[in-house]
């Protein structure tokens, strides 16, 4: 199938049943919903040992997917495309949806992404979550959360995908408030839950749209009648498939609940909004690659918001002292290289999901990490109060600086190799967008390099009572993984290896001429990077670092400081007058419609009220009364018979 | 004929000025048998006058009514003089808003 417009082939799914080991595919979900079911419905009796079914549940699927990759990688490409129907999930009228799986290519990547890290998480979580006395109730939510998850990304249409979806922001409302009995973690819970469902709009207007123009929503029929529909149906549901990509990846301008939901116990932000859930609209974007390839607009679209959220992540990372919000900032702008590169088309994809991959690696790192430095710092999360760490948690520093080397793209490490195929294809696309993502890499290193130096190196800025230690070996040994996935990663990309396997989803690499030679581009990364990590070390390893933030700050630092005023823009434009509609709305009902019941009640009260003096008790006056009333009676009787 | 009747108003008129003047629930009482009297000699003059004997039928009824009105109504004014000292129907007018 050959379509002029976009000039390369853009492939149709054609899935095989499942046989053999691929008959196993419900129980890489199964086994995680059962968890989440036993421990959530069984109890206090769970206590002992949930955290340790919890845990085995998220392994089970990982050595399933494992199995599941393994096979299909025997295979040949034309065949790596296998469907198991389940059962009929929803028939009616013309709507014929089945519970059906899909294991391709693109969604093998992911198992093994969501079940490995999801499982180092829900290992390191044993340790981290040791004494908080809810622990059971942790794991069976990071149960159903890994379960929703793996159902977004394995369902073969889009309503199967929007149960995951939805399923995943139920789990990350949980978990955002797990604490609950701290106000901001609830309210932050709230935020993430609303601004999600602002996301789910487009995202059902846009199965809606699917199924009006093509009767159905499996992608295999879709990809197959793709090309039969108009320009303007695609670029339509491109655009409402990137309003949900940008709530559930907290993309611009949806952005403002991810550094809120930093309020969650650590490995939630790990796992959540670091690793898998945040990178759901990457998928989104990526598998539905055979609707945005016929409607260039919306692609145009997507680069635009990635654009705008890389720098944005990145500007905000740069002046947040809380460790967690400053990670929370370069997820943001991580996630819009993602984006970016999947915006980009049949060039990007596959960078696009080999930069997830590795962000999975080393983001899931970093936090960790992050919360392991909490752990010794007595729960403290401003960095203000760090420094010189790197004596007192060795482990947690050598692991930490291997996500550190990862993200800021030095050289050999994963993250050097993902981010500079994008960089390279964004210059390839045009010279604005690729000079922002450059841009990006320098703030990126700039704003890391500023979290590593304050939290360890410089100089003690303890607080009194603080004893840094390193965390227990529960917590270490997930760290170290993540470190070795950190620095390996790139592997992925030896001899062009995700490019050829994920040819079956995205269709065959697209080559943009570029306008300098790759070698150059990669030096000039290199380079933008190493000014970056000079110009953090000037500022912060040279210069003293106070321990309360200066308040004589440029306004950039300041607007940063307050998430680039993202609150006060969606309160300005959507909360305040939705509160003033509301109120005004109120007082019409009050004033109003109440009005008139009420005030039709409220006079017949009144006349009631001074009626009720004539039962006055006197019975004479009563026989008086009695009396007036038959003589006017009969006179009335002798008028009209007169 | 005319004399029944105007007897007839005359006493009725004097049993209603009594029932509105009056306190004492002995007098007010009297005064009810008196109105109802008044109609029976109405009903009975009438049923004359018509040659039929309905009116009359209904003079007995009112009789009946009377007399066993008579009964509840003495009970009632006597309890009230027991719990009050007094007959006066002024006095017992708890009952109202």
């Amino acid at each position: 199938m050959f379509v002029m417009s976009t000039g390369h082939e853009i492939p149709v799914i054609h899935p095989e049943s499942a046989d053999g080991v691929f008959s196993l595919m419900w129980l890489v979900i199964a086994l995680p919903l059962l968890g989440a079911a036993i421990l959530l419905l069984g109890g206090r009796f769970t206590d002992r040992w949930g955290h340790l079914l919890g845990t085995l549940m998220p392994i089970g699927s990982f050595v399933i997917s494992l199995l599941m990759f393994l096979q299909l990688l025997g295979r040949d490409a034309e065949d790596r495309q296998i469907v198991q129907h389940l059962y009929d999930w929803v028939q009616v009228g013309g709507l014929n949806v089945g519970m059906d799986l899909l294991f391709d290519p693109l969604s093998s990547l992911f198992l093994l992404l969501i079940t490995g890290v999801g499982s180092l998480i829900h290992i390191y979580s044993i340790g981290y979550m040791a004494h908080d006395p809810r622990r059971r109730r942790f794991f069976g939510y990071l149960n159903l959360f890994v379960a929703a998850m793996l159902m977004l990304v394995m369902s073969e249409n889009y309503l199967g995908l929007f149960l995951g979806w939805e399923g995943v922001g139920l789990a990350s409302y949980l978990l955002i408030g797990f604490w609950q009995h701290k106000p901001t973690a609830a309210a932050a819970a709230k935020k993430a839950f609303v601004l999600n469902r602002v996301g789910d709009m487009g995202m059902v207007s846009a199965i809606f749209l699917a199924f009006v123009t093509f009767g159905t929503t499996s992608f295999t029929l879709i990809s197959a009648k793709a090309e039969f529909a108009s320009e303007a149906t695609m670029t339509a549901l491109g655009i409402l498939l990137l309003v949900g990509a940008c709530g559930k990846s907290a993309q611009v301008p949806l952005q403002a609940w991810l550094l809120d939901a930093m309020e969650g116990p650590t490995p939630v932000s790990a796992l959540i909004h670091a690793a898998t859930m945040v990178t759901a609209g990457v998928y989104l974007i990526v598998r539905s690659n055979f609707i945005f390839e016929y409607a260039p607009d919306a692609q145009a679209v997507v680069v635009i918001v990635a654009v705008v959220t890389i720098l944005w992540g990145a500007v905000i990372g740069c002046a947040k002292d809380d460790i967690k919000k400053a990670l929370a900032g370069s997820t943001m702008s991580q996630i819009g290289y993602m984006m970016l590169a999947a915006g980009l088309g049949a060039a990007g994809y596959a960078f696009a999901i080999l930069h997830l991959l590795t962000h999975g690696f080393f983001k899931a790192n970093m936090f960790l990490g992050a919360g392991s430095v909490m752990h010794g710092m007595n729960d403290d999360v401003d960095m203000r109060h760090y420094g010189a760490l790197s004596r007192a948690m060795p482990v947690t520093f050598l692991t930490f600086a291997m996500g550190y080397l990862a993200i800021i793209g030095f050289p050999g490490f994963s993250g050097f190799w993902s981010k500079d195929k994008i960089i390279e294809v964004a210059l390839g696309e045009s010279w604005i967008v690729g000079i922002a993502a450059l841009l990006g890499a320098g703030i990126t290193a700039f704003y890391m390099t500023r979290l590593m130096l304050m939290t360890f190196f410089s100089e003690k800025r303890w607080d009194k009572d603080v004893h840094p230690h390193e965390s227990p070996a529960v917590m270490t040994v997930p760290l170290i993984v993540l470190a070795a996935l950190s620095v390996l990663g790139g592997v992925l990309l030896l001899g062009g290896w995700i490019v050829d396997w994920l040819e079956p989803v995205t269709g065959p690499e697209v080559h943009h001429d570029l306008p300098l030679p790759v070698i150059a581009i990669t030096l000039i990364t290199v380079v933008v990077v190493a000014i970056g990590v000079a110009i953090a070390f000037v500022l912060y390893q040279r210069r003293e670092v106070p321990r309360t933030a200066p308040t004589d700050v440029s306004f950039l630092t300041t607007a940063a400081r307050n998430d680039l005023y993202g609150d006060a823009i969606n309160d300005a434009l959507v909360v305040n007058p939705g509160r003033r509609l509301v109120s005004g709305l109120y007082a019409f009902d009050r004033g109003g419609a109440d009005g008139l019941f009420t005030g039709a009640a409220a006079s017949v009260r009144a006349i009631g009220g001074q009626l009720r003096k004539a039962q006055s008790g006197y019975v004479r006056s009563y026989a008086l009364s009695v009396l007036v009333g038959v003589v006017i009676v009969a006179l009335a009787m002798l008028a009209v018979n007169l | 004929m005319t004399e029944y009747i105007v007897l007839s108003s005359i006493l009725f008129t004097i049993g209603a000025v009594g029932v509105l003047v009056r306190r004492n629930a002995i007098v007010v009482f009297m005064c009810v048998e008196l109105m109802l009297n008044a109609c029976n000699l109405a009903l009975v003059a009438f049923a004359k006058q018509h040659g039929n004997l309905e009116g009359q039928v209904a003079a007995f009824f009112v009789m009946v009514v009377a007399a066993a009105e008579v009964v509840i109504g003495l009970a009632i004014i006597m309890t009230i003089f027991r719990a009050r000292r007094s007959a006066s129907v002024d006095d017992a007018s708890l009952l109202k808003f």
